[in-house]
Protein backbone atom coordinates (compact mmCIF):
# COMPACT_ATOMS: atom_id res chain seq x y z
CA UNK A 1 0.00 0.00 0.00
CA UNK A 2 1.33 3.30 -0.77
CA UNK A 3 0.68 5.20 2.26
CA UNK A 4 2.71 2.77 4.29
CA UNK A 5 5.61 3.81 2.52
CA UNK A 6 5.58 7.34 4.09
CA UNK A 7 8.41 8.27 5.97
CA UNK A 8 8.92 5.24 7.81
CA UNK A 9 11.67 6.43 9.53
CA UNK A 10 9.93 8.69 11.14
CA UNK A 11 6.10 7.17 12.82
CA UNK A 12 5.18 10.47 14.33
CA UNK A 13 5.33 12.22 11.32
CA UNK A 14 4.51 9.69 9.30
CA UNK A 15 1.31 9.21 11.54
CA UNK A 16 0.24 12.55 11.14
CA UNK A 17 0.54 12.63 7.43
CA UNK A 18 -1.29 8.96 7.04
CA UNK A 19 -4.02 10.43 9.14
CA UNK A 20 -4.46 13.46 6.43
CA UNK A 21 -4.01 11.51 3.61
CA UNK A 22 -6.80 9.36 4.98
CA UNK A 23 -9.17 12.24 5.61
CA UNK A 24 -8.38 13.49 1.97
CA UNK A 25 -9.18 10.28 0.43
CA UNK A 26 -12.25 9.69 2.80
CA UNK A 27 -13.47 13.62 1.64
CA UNK A 28 -12.79 12.18 -2.08
CA UNK A 29 -15.38 9.71 -1.74
CA UNK A 30 -12.65 6.95 -0.38
CA UNK A 31 -15.58 5.61 2.31
CA UNK A 32 -14.15 1.84 2.75
CA UNK A 33 -11.34 4.19 4.52
CA UNK A 34 -13.51 5.59 7.24
CA UNK A 35 -13.03 2.93 9.45
CA UNK A 36 -9.19 2.56 9.44
CA UNK A 37 -9.25 6.82 9.97
CA UNK A 38 -11.53 6.84 13.58
CA UNK A 39 -10.30 3.11 14.54
CA UNK A 40 -7.48 4.86 16.45
CA UNK A 41 -9.75 7.02 18.58
CA UNK A 42 -12.72 4.46 19.09
CA UNK A 43 -11.71 4.10 22.93
CA UNK A 44 -11.92 7.76 23.09
CA UNK A 45 -15.37 8.09 21.14
CA UNK A 46 -16.16 5.31 23.48
CA UNK A 47 -15.36 6.72 27.14
CA UNK A 48 -16.64 10.30 26.00
CA UNK A 49 -20.20 8.86 25.12
CA UNK A 50 -19.91 6.76 28.79
CA UNK A 51 -19.20 9.70 30.60
CA UNK A 52 -22.29 11.34 29.84
CA UNK A 53 -24.67 8.34 29.65
CA UNK A 54 -23.23 5.98 32.34
CA UNK A 55 -24.62 3.02 30.63
CA UNK A 56 -22.02 0.49 28.16
CA UNK A 57 -25.19 -0.08 25.88
CA UNK A 58 -26.25 3.59 25.12
CA UNK A 59 -22.93 4.81 25.47
CA UNK A 60 -21.62 2.14 22.09
CA UNK A 61 -24.93 3.17 20.29
CA UNK A 62 -23.67 6.53 20.75
CA UNK A 63 -20.25 6.30 19.85
CA UNK A 64 -21.69 4.66 16.96
CA UNK A 65 -23.85 7.30 15.83
CA UNK A 66 -21.51 9.62 16.68
CA UNK A 67 -19.03 8.01 14.29
CA UNK A 68 -21.81 7.79 11.41
CA UNK A 69 -22.33 11.53 11.68
CA UNK A 70 -18.30 12.34 11.68
CA UNK A 71 -18.90 9.58 8.15
CA UNK A 72 -22.04 11.91 6.65
CA UNK A 73 -20.24 15.21 7.58
CA UNK A 74 -16.24 14.20 6.99
CA UNK A 75 -16.22 16.88 4.34
CA UNK A 76 -16.70 19.41 7.00
CA UNK A 77 -13.57 18.65 8.80
CA UNK A 78 -10.99 21.43 8.08
CA UNK A 79 -7.50 20.44 8.48
CA UNK A 80 -6.67 23.25 10.66
CA UNK A 81 -8.53 20.90 13.22
CA UNK A 82 -7.17 18.08 15.29
CA UNK A 83 -9.55 15.23 13.98
CA UNK A 84 -9.48 13.65 17.24
CA UNK A 85 -10.81 16.61 19.00
CA UNK A 86 -13.46 16.85 15.99
CA UNK A 87 -14.59 13.35 16.44
CA UNK A 88 -15.31 13.75 20.44
CA UNK A 89 -16.77 17.21 19.88
CA UNK A 90 -19.45 15.38 17.32
CA UNK A 91 -19.50 12.58 20.21
CA UNK A 92 -20.19 14.42 23.03
CA UNK A 93 -23.42 16.39 21.01
CA UNK A 94 -24.39 13.02 20.17
CA UNK A 95 -24.54 11.80 23.75
CA UNK A 96 -26.02 14.96 25.23
CA UNK A 97 -28.51 14.81 23.12
CA UNK A 98 -29.41 11.39 23.72
CA UNK A 99 -29.76 12.23 27.44
CA UNK A 100 -32.00 15.10 26.84
CA UNK A 101 -34.25 12.89 24.75
CA UNK A 102 -34.32 10.46 26.97
CA UNK A 103 -34.74 12.40 30.01
CA UNK A 104 -38.12 13.72 30.26
CA UNK A 105 -37.51 14.54 33.57
CA UNK A 106 -34.37 15.86 34.40
CA UNK A 107 -33.25 13.70 37.72
CA UNK A 108 -29.79 14.84 37.50
CA UNK A 109 -28.15 18.94 37.68
CA UNK A 110 -31.52 20.61 39.50
CA UNK A 111 -28.34 22.03 42.09
CA UNK A 112 -25.85 22.64 39.41
CA UNK A 113 -25.50 26.48 40.01
CA UNK A 114 -25.47 25.74 43.58
CA UNK A 115 -22.41 24.22 44.96
CA UNK A 116 -19.84 25.85 43.05
CA UNK A 117 -19.49 28.87 45.12
CA UNK A 118 -18.61 27.09 47.83
CA UNK A 119 -15.37 25.73 48.74
CA UNK A 120 -14.09 22.15 49.06
CA UNK A 121 -12.32 21.50 51.86
CA UNK A 122 -9.39 18.70 50.59
CA UNK A 123 -8.79 16.34 53.36
CA UNK A 124 -5.58 16.42 55.33
CA UNK A 125 -2.90 14.12 54.76
CA UNK A 126 1.00 14.79 56.42
CA UNK A 127 2.47 13.16 52.65
CA UNK A 128 1.10 11.76 49.38
CA UNK A 129 1.51 8.31 48.71
CA UNK A 130 1.65 7.87 44.91
CA UNK A 131 0.02 5.44 43.27
CA UNK A 132 1.81 3.99 40.57
CA UNK A 133 0.93 4.09 37.16
CA UNK A 134 2.02 0.15 36.84
CA UNK A 135 -1.29 -0.54 39.25
CA UNK A 136 -3.55 0.16 36.10
CA UNK A 137 -2.63 -3.02 35.04
CA UNK A 138 -4.89 -4.71 37.42
CA UNK A 139 -8.74 -4.83 36.46
CA UNK A 140 -9.57 -3.86 39.96
CA UNK A 141 -7.88 -1.29 39.81
CA UNK A 142 -9.04 0.35 36.83
CA UNK A 143 -12.72 -0.29 37.99
CA UNK A 144 -11.79 1.31 41.58
CA UNK A 145 -10.69 4.09 39.73
CA UNK A 146 -14.15 3.87 37.88
CA UNK A 147 -16.15 3.90 40.35
CA UNK A 148 -14.59 6.59 42.03
CA UNK A 149 -15.47 8.86 39.16
CA UNK A 150 -18.20 7.35 38.85
CA UNK A 151 -19.59 8.73 42.27
CA UNK A 152 -18.26 12.49 41.43
CA UNK A 153 -21.42 14.74 40.45
CA UNK A 154 -22.52 14.82 36.61
CA UNK A 155 -21.03 17.99 36.15
CA UNK A 156 -17.77 17.58 37.88
CA UNK A 157 -17.27 14.29 36.35
CA UNK A 158 -18.17 15.43 32.49
CA UNK A 159 -15.53 18.14 32.45
CA UNK A 160 -12.96 16.09 34.60
CA UNK A 161 -13.07 13.18 31.87
CA UNK A 162 -13.03 16.11 28.61
CA UNK A 163 -9.96 17.73 29.74
CA UNK A 164 -8.00 15.11 31.58
CA UNK A 165 -8.75 11.84 30.08
CA UNK A 166 -10.04 12.78 26.63
CA UNK A 167 -7.31 16.10 26.42
CA UNK A 168 -9.33 18.61 25.33
CA UNK A 169 -8.51 21.86 26.36
CA UNK A 170 -10.16 24.51 28.53
CA UNK A 171 -11.82 26.37 26.13
CA UNK A 172 -12.49 22.86 24.40
CA UNK A 173 -14.45 21.35 27.15
CA UNK A 174 -16.06 24.20 27.34
CA UNK A 175 -17.63 24.61 23.78
CA UNK A 176 -18.20 20.96 24.49
CA UNK A 177 -20.62 21.29 27.79
CA UNK A 178 -21.72 24.38 26.50
CA UNK A 179 -20.50 26.31 29.83
CA UNK A 180 -17.92 28.90 30.55
CA UNK A 181 -14.46 29.04 31.08
CA UNK A 182 -15.03 29.64 34.25
CA UNK A 183 -17.50 27.10 35.41
CA UNK A 184 -15.20 24.29 33.52
CA UNK A 185 -12.27 25.67 35.91
CA UNK A 186 -14.36 25.61 39.15
CA UNK A 187 -15.48 22.37 38.27
CA UNK A 188 -12.25 20.94 37.15
CA UNK A 189 -10.45 21.80 40.50
CA UNK A 190 -13.62 20.22 42.61
CA UNK A 191 -13.29 17.22 40.34
CA UNK A 192 -9.46 16.61 41.11
CA UNK A 193 -9.65 17.05 44.60
CA UNK A 194 -12.62 15.09 44.92
CA UNK A 195 -10.83 12.35 43.21
CA UNK A 196 -7.41 12.48 45.60
CA UNK A 197 -9.31 12.17 47.98
CA UNK A 198 -11.58 9.07 47.10
CA UNK A 199 -8.38 7.90 45.81
CA UNK A 200 -6.63 8.16 49.21
CA UNK A 201 -9.27 6.14 50.81
CA UNK A 202 -8.58 3.93 48.36
CA UNK A 203 -5.29 3.67 49.30
CA UNK A 204 -6.40 3.31 53.18
CA UNK A 205 -8.93 0.08 52.14
CA UNK A 206 -5.84 -1.33 49.80
CA UNK A 207 -6.45 -0.98 46.56
CA UNK A 208 -2.78 0.01 45.17
CA UNK A 209 -0.90 -1.43 48.45
CA UNK A 210 0.36 -4.73 46.32
CA UNK A 211 1.31 -5.12 42.61
CA UNK A 212 1.16 -8.49 41.14
CA UNK A 213 3.91 -9.01 40.36
CA UNK A 214 7.13 -7.12 38.57
CA UNK A 215 7.59 -6.95 35.40
CA UNK A 216 9.48 -10.15 33.68
CA UNK A 217 8.67 -11.87 36.83
CA UNK A 218 6.19 -14.68 36.62
CA UNK A 219 3.51 -14.99 39.33
CA UNK A 220 4.23 -18.70 39.83
CA UNK B 1 -0.62 25.71 58.45
CA UNK B 2 2.34 27.45 56.95
CA UNK B 3 1.27 31.30 55.61
CA UNK B 4 3.47 32.80 53.20
CA UNK B 5 3.28 36.54 52.80
CA UNK B 6 2.34 36.41 49.16
CA UNK B 7 -0.41 33.67 49.43
CA UNK B 8 -1.94 31.61 51.56
CA UNK B 9 -2.76 27.84 51.96
CA UNK B 10 -6.89 28.88 51.20
CA UNK B 11 -5.47 30.71 47.80
CA UNK B 12 -3.16 27.93 46.70
CA UNK B 13 -5.53 25.17 47.34
CA UNK B 14 -8.15 27.67 44.81
CA UNK B 15 -5.93 28.24 42.58
CA UNK B 16 -4.22 24.83 42.15
CA UNK B 17 -5.81 23.10 39.46
CA UNK B 18 -5.07 26.11 37.64
CA UNK B 19 -1.64 26.25 38.73
CA UNK B 20 -1.16 22.69 36.75
CA UNK B 21 -2.94 24.07 33.64
CA UNK B 22 -0.18 26.66 33.36
CA UNK B 23 -3.21 29.46 33.81
CA UNK B 24 -2.09 31.36 36.95
CA UNK B 25 -0.14 34.69 36.20
CA UNK B 26 3.46 34.73 36.87
CA UNK B 27 3.40 36.66 40.30
CA UNK B 28 0.94 34.08 41.51
CA UNK B 29 3.16 31.17 40.29
CA UNK B 30 6.29 32.58 41.55
CA UNK B 31 4.29 32.73 45.33
CA UNK B 32 3.26 29.35 44.87
CA UNK B 33 6.23 27.90 43.98
CA UNK B 34 7.70 29.33 47.20
CA UNK B 35 5.01 28.07 49.13
CA UNK B 36 4.83 24.64 48.39
CA UNK B 37 7.99 23.63 49.48
CA UNK B 38 7.77 25.46 52.78
CA UNK B 39 3.94 23.94 53.43
CA UNK B 40 3.59 19.96 53.80
CA UNK B 41 -0.32 20.34 53.11
CA UNK B 42 -0.27 22.20 50.08
CA UNK B 43 1.92 20.23 48.24
CA UNK B 44 0.71 16.98 49.21
CA UNK B 45 -2.60 18.15 47.56
CA UNK B 46 -0.39 19.07 44.47
CA UNK B 47 1.25 15.82 44.55
CA UNK B 48 -2.28 14.46 44.87
CA UNK B 49 -3.57 16.24 41.85
CA UNK B 50 -0.54 15.07 39.67
CA UNK B 51 -1.23 11.72 40.57
CA UNK B 52 -5.16 11.92 40.00
CA UNK B 53 -4.36 13.59 36.46
CA UNK B 54 -1.33 10.70 35.41
CA UNK B 55 -3.31 7.64 36.56
CA UNK B 56 -6.59 9.07 34.60
CA UNK B 57 -5.16 10.31 31.66
CA UNK B 58 -3.34 6.94 31.43
CA UNK B 59 -5.29 5.15 27.99
CA UNK B 60 -5.67 1.87 30.35
CA UNK B 61 -8.38 3.81 31.85
CA UNK B 62 -10.56 3.28 28.61
CA UNK B 63 -11.31 -0.05 28.13
CA UNK B 64 -14.24 -0.99 25.51
CA UNK B 65 -16.54 -3.60 25.88
CA UNK B 66 -15.61 -6.79 23.92
CA UNK B 67 -16.32 -7.26 20.16
CA UNK B 68 -16.73 -3.44 20.41
CA UNK B 69 -14.15 -2.62 17.18
CA UNK B 70 -16.25 -5.42 15.42
CA UNK B 71 -19.79 -4.24 15.84
CA UNK B 72 -18.59 -0.80 14.82
CA UNK B 73 -16.80 -1.98 11.87
CA UNK B 74 -19.57 -3.79 10.93
CA UNK B 75 -22.37 -0.66 11.21
CA UNK B 76 -20.02 1.71 9.54
CA UNK B 77 -19.88 -1.06 6.94
CA UNK B 78 -23.45 -1.18 6.49
CA UNK B 79 -24.14 2.69 6.59
CA UNK B 80 -21.62 3.49 4.06
CA UNK B 81 -22.90 1.04 1.83
CA UNK B 82 -26.08 2.72 2.42
CA UNK B 83 -25.57 6.32 1.53
CA UNK B 84 -23.44 5.00 -1.43
CA UNK B 85 -26.78 4.51 -2.34
CA UNK B 86 -27.58 7.97 -2.33
CA UNK B 87 -25.05 9.36 -4.17
CA UNK B 88 -25.77 8.99 -7.76
CA UNK B 89 -21.44 9.35 -9.19
CA UNK B 90 -20.97 6.68 -6.53
CA UNK B 91 -23.77 3.79 -7.37
CA UNK B 92 -22.24 1.95 -10.60
CA UNK B 93 -19.13 1.23 -8.31
CA UNK B 94 -21.37 -0.04 -5.46
CA UNK B 95 -21.42 -3.66 -5.40
CA UNK B 96 -17.45 -4.01 -5.72
CA UNK B 97 -16.89 -1.03 -3.22
CA UNK B 98 -19.68 -2.78 -0.70
CA UNK B 99 -17.05 -6.36 -1.64
CA UNK B 100 -13.87 -4.63 -0.93
CA UNK B 101 -15.12 -2.90 2.46
CA UNK B 102 -16.46 -6.63 3.37
CA UNK B 103 -13.02 -8.16 2.44
CA UNK B 104 -11.37 -5.12 4.02
CA UNK B 105 -12.91 -5.81 6.82
CA UNK B 106 -12.12 -9.22 7.07
CA UNK B 107 -8.25 -8.69 6.88
CA UNK B 108 -7.74 -5.90 9.00
CA UNK B 109 -10.12 -7.85 11.32
CA UNK B 110 -7.07 -10.87 10.77
CA UNK B 111 -4.38 -8.11 10.74
CA UNK B 112 -5.38 -6.93 14.28
CA UNK B 113 -4.49 -10.36 15.83
CA UNK B 114 -1.30 -10.11 14.55
CA UNK B 115 0.02 -6.32 13.67
CA UNK B 116 1.58 -3.82 16.05
CA UNK B 117 0.85 -0.50 16.49
CA UNK B 118 3.85 1.70 15.30
CA UNK B 119 3.58 3.62 18.31
CA UNK B 120 3.44 3.25 21.59
CA UNK B 121 0.47 4.85 22.05
CA UNK B 122 -2.42 3.56 20.32
CA UNK B 123 -4.24 6.68 20.37
CA UNK B 124 -1.31 9.07 20.35
CA UNK B 125 -1.77 12.25 18.94
CA UNK B 126 0.56 13.00 15.93
CA UNK B 127 3.05 16.42 17.15
CA UNK B 128 3.56 18.63 14.21
CA UNK B 129 6.68 20.99 13.62
CA UNK B 130 8.87 19.31 16.31
CA UNK B 131 12.45 20.52 16.26
CA UNK B 132 14.38 17.17 15.83
CA UNK B 133 16.99 18.58 17.82
CA UNK B 134 15.19 19.88 20.93
CA UNK B 135 16.13 17.87 23.67
CA UNK B 136 13.18 15.95 25.86
CA UNK B 137 13.08 13.43 27.96
CA UNK B 138 11.60 9.94 28.33
CA UNK B 139 11.22 7.55 31.08
CA UNK B 140 11.18 3.85 31.66
CA UNK B 141 8.12 2.29 30.97
CA UNK B 142 5.96 5.38 29.73
CA UNK B 143 4.80 6.55 26.13
CA UNK B 144 5.28 10.04 25.73
CA UNK B 145 8.09 12.34 26.14
CA UNK B 146 8.43 15.37 27.79
CA UNK B 147 9.84 18.76 27.63
CA UNK B 148 12.68 18.67 30.86
CA UNK B 149 10.48 19.69 34.06
CA UNK B 150 7.12 18.63 32.89
CA UNK B 151 5.05 18.11 35.79
CA UNK B 152 3.66 14.74 34.13
CA UNK B 153 6.92 12.71 33.84
CA UNK B 154 6.13 9.94 35.48
CA UNK B 155 9.06 7.80 37.30
CA UNK B 156 11.19 10.15 37.07
CA UNK B 157 14.25 8.10 38.43
CA UNK B 158 14.62 6.60 35.03
CA UNK B 159 14.85 10.12 33.05
CA UNK B 160 16.82 9.91 30.07
CA UNK B 161 16.99 12.22 27.51
CA UNK B 162 17.37 12.47 24.30
CA UNK B 163 16.54 14.54 20.74
CA UNK B 164 13.00 14.63 19.65
CA UNK B 165 13.94 12.92 16.50
CA UNK B 166 15.13 9.68 18.68
CA UNK B 167 12.35 9.64 20.89
CA UNK B 168 9.79 9.60 17.98
CA UNK B 169 11.72 7.03 16.20
CA UNK B 170 12.28 4.75 19.09
CA UNK B 171 7.50 5.39 18.89
CA UNK B 172 7.18 7.60 22.02
CA UNK B 173 4.77 10.21 21.45
CA UNK B 174 4.74 13.55 22.47
CA UNK B 175 3.04 14.85 25.79
CA UNK B 176 0.04 16.79 25.89
CA UNK B 177 0.50 18.66 27.59
CA UNK B 178 4.27 20.14 27.61
CA UNK B 179 3.99 19.60 24.26
CA UNK B 180 0.45 20.60 23.05
CA UNK B 181 1.89 23.76 20.78
CA UNK B 182 3.16 21.12 18.64
CA UNK B 183 -0.39 19.48 18.60
CA UNK B 184 -3.13 20.70 16.25
CA UNK B 185 -5.21 23.36 17.64
CA UNK B 186 -8.84 22.48 17.62
CA UNK B 187 -10.87 24.77 16.32
CA UNK B 188 -13.64 22.22 15.54
CA UNK B 189 -16.44 25.11 15.14
CA UNK B 190 -20.28 24.25 15.28
CA UNK B 191 -20.91 21.21 13.47
CA UNK B 192 -24.13 21.21 11.68
CA UNK B 193 -24.78 17.29 12.07
CA UNK B 194 -28.07 16.84 9.66
CA UNK B 195 -27.76 13.04 9.63
CA UNK B 196 -29.91 11.51 6.34
CA UNK B 197 -31.92 8.98 8.61
CA UNK B 198 -29.98 6.15 7.15
CA UNK B 199 -32.39 3.18 6.82
CA UNK B 200 -31.22 0.87 10.11
CA UNK B 201 -30.68 -2.47 8.80
CA UNK B 202 -28.49 -2.88 11.91
CA UNK B 203 -31.30 -5.64 12.93
CA UNK B 204 -29.11 -9.42 12.07
CA UNK B 205 -28.55 -11.53 14.79
CA UNK B 206 -24.86 -11.62 14.46
CA UNK B 207 -24.76 -8.09 16.56
CA UNK B 208 -26.91 -9.60 18.81
CA UNK B 209 -25.19 -12.36 19.41
CA UNK B 210 -22.23 -10.40 19.80
CA UNK B 211 -23.58 -8.30 22.55
CA UNK B 212 -24.86 -11.13 24.54
CA UNK B 213 -20.89 -12.76 24.86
Amino acid sequence: MAEANILLHNPEQASTMREQDLIARVQRGRNELFYELVRPYERRVYAAALAILRNETDAEDAAQEAMLKAFVNIRQFRAEARFSTWLIQITINEALMRRRRERTVVMEGIDDRRDEESDYVPRDFADWREIPSESLERKEVRQKLADALATLDRKYREVFVLRDMEQLNIQETAEALGISVASVKTRLLRARLMLRDLLAAGWEQGWFSRLPFEKGNKPW
Amino acid sequence: MVNNEAVNCERVCREISNYLEGEVDAALRSAMDQHFPACQRCSSVLEGMRNVIRLYSDERMMEVPAGFGRRLEKKLAQNVRVHGTRWSTWSAWLVPVAALVLFAGGLRLANSLTAAPPLKSEHAQPGEGIPPDMLVVVTSGAKVFHAAGCDFIHNKQTERTLTAKQAMREGYVPCLRCMREYLHTAVAGHLALEVEAAAETDTDEDNMQERGQ
